[in-house]
């Protein structure tokens, strides 16, 4: 456990914070200011996301904190996996081969 | 479930039954995450099929959405502090800054209300086509969330204003946080895979 009780000025959910503002401002000066290719886009602000969600998670969430971490951390990455499963498995079978003929 | 209680920890961990309560309410966002992929998937496979109807273009209204998008996120940085203030056994700071985040979220939930009722007026509803259907059970569902968060915040502070900072209290407030901020993670997904998606094609 990290020594809370000690600290009287929250640096870490202003930094937190902070640079949340400027990812999400950023993702939408490139999606929106920028004549990059739609797939470019997609893939910069995509990351972007997942980035200021992986913030919000260890920054704010405390994920890895107390004596179930890894737990948490193991079943975080088990839902991500899962996400990708269901999004990008159902996007690419409703899309692709026969559904786009 | 013994009554054992180590008081090295912040108050939400000091007993066993609370620190399971916590990692069964972390197995419950997996089960959460998952429920909002299955929507993603349905809106990230039907988010072209306009049906004749509005496109994203017709209706997002970019301003308000960064309004909302930054509404919640500074709701998220406030839920973060009143998290903060417990752990420095600040009853009056948590109750403060959790009155500013549920303050935060009715504003954005106000004005989510009010993009539904604009995009209503444009023609655009559930009825209209897949791209809708999909769009409004994904932003409903989130909507959702947030109205049953204001709820359940409500009757956590009023626990709070009752008995106190105690090792029961301080879970049930530490998990709801926990609620929220997984809101504002749905949201930046929403912010990037539906809004600035829709508004660059």
């Amino acid at each position: 456990m990290e020594h809370h009780q000690s600290k009287s000025f929250p640096i870490s959910h202003v930094i937190g914070f902070v640079v949340s503002l400027v990812l999400t401002f950023g993702a939408a000066g490139i999606a929106l200011k920028t004549n990059l290719s739609f797939k470019v886009i997609m893939w910069i602000i995509g990351s972007l996301a997942v980035i200021q969600a992986g913030m919000q998670l260890f920054m704010f969430m405390h994920l890895r904190e107390g004596e179930d971490g890894k737990t948490n951390l193991v079943n975080m990455i088990y839902a991500v996996f899962m996400v990708i499963v269901i999004v990008v498995g159902s996007i690419w079978v409703l899309t692709s081969g026969h559904a786009a003929h | 479930m013994s009554a054992k209680v180590d008081t090295s920890l912040p108050l939400e961990y000091q007993t066993e039954q609370d620190r399971m309560n916590i990692l069964g309410f972390w197995v419950f966002l997996g089960a959460e995450i998952v429920l909002f992929a299955t929507l993603f998937g349905v809106y990230g496979v039907l988010y072209e099929r306009y049906a004749g109807g509005p496109t994203h273009k017709d209706i997002f209204v970019i301003k308000d959405v960064m309004i909302q998008t930054v509404l919640l996120l500074t709701s998220s940085f406030t839920m973060g502090i009143a998290i903060f203030e417990m752990r420095r056994h600040n009853l009056k700071g948590l109750i403060t800054w959790l009155v500013i985040t549920l303050a935060l979220g009715a504003g954005f939930l106000f004005m989510e209300i009010n993009e539904f009722i604009h995009y209503a007026h444009e023609g655009a509803t559930m009825q209209t086509s897949a791209f809708l259907s999909s769009l409004f059970v994904l932003l409903g569902t989130h909507g959702a969330h947030v109205t049953l968060g204001i709820g359940w915040a409500t009757m956590v502070i009023i626990q709070l204003l009752k008995r106190g900072l105690t090792p029961t209290t301080a879970r049930k407030t530490f998990i709801i946080g926990l609620y929220w901020h997984f809101l504002d993670v749905v949201w930046i997904f929403i912010f990037t895979f539906v809004y600035l998606k829709g508004l660059v094609a």
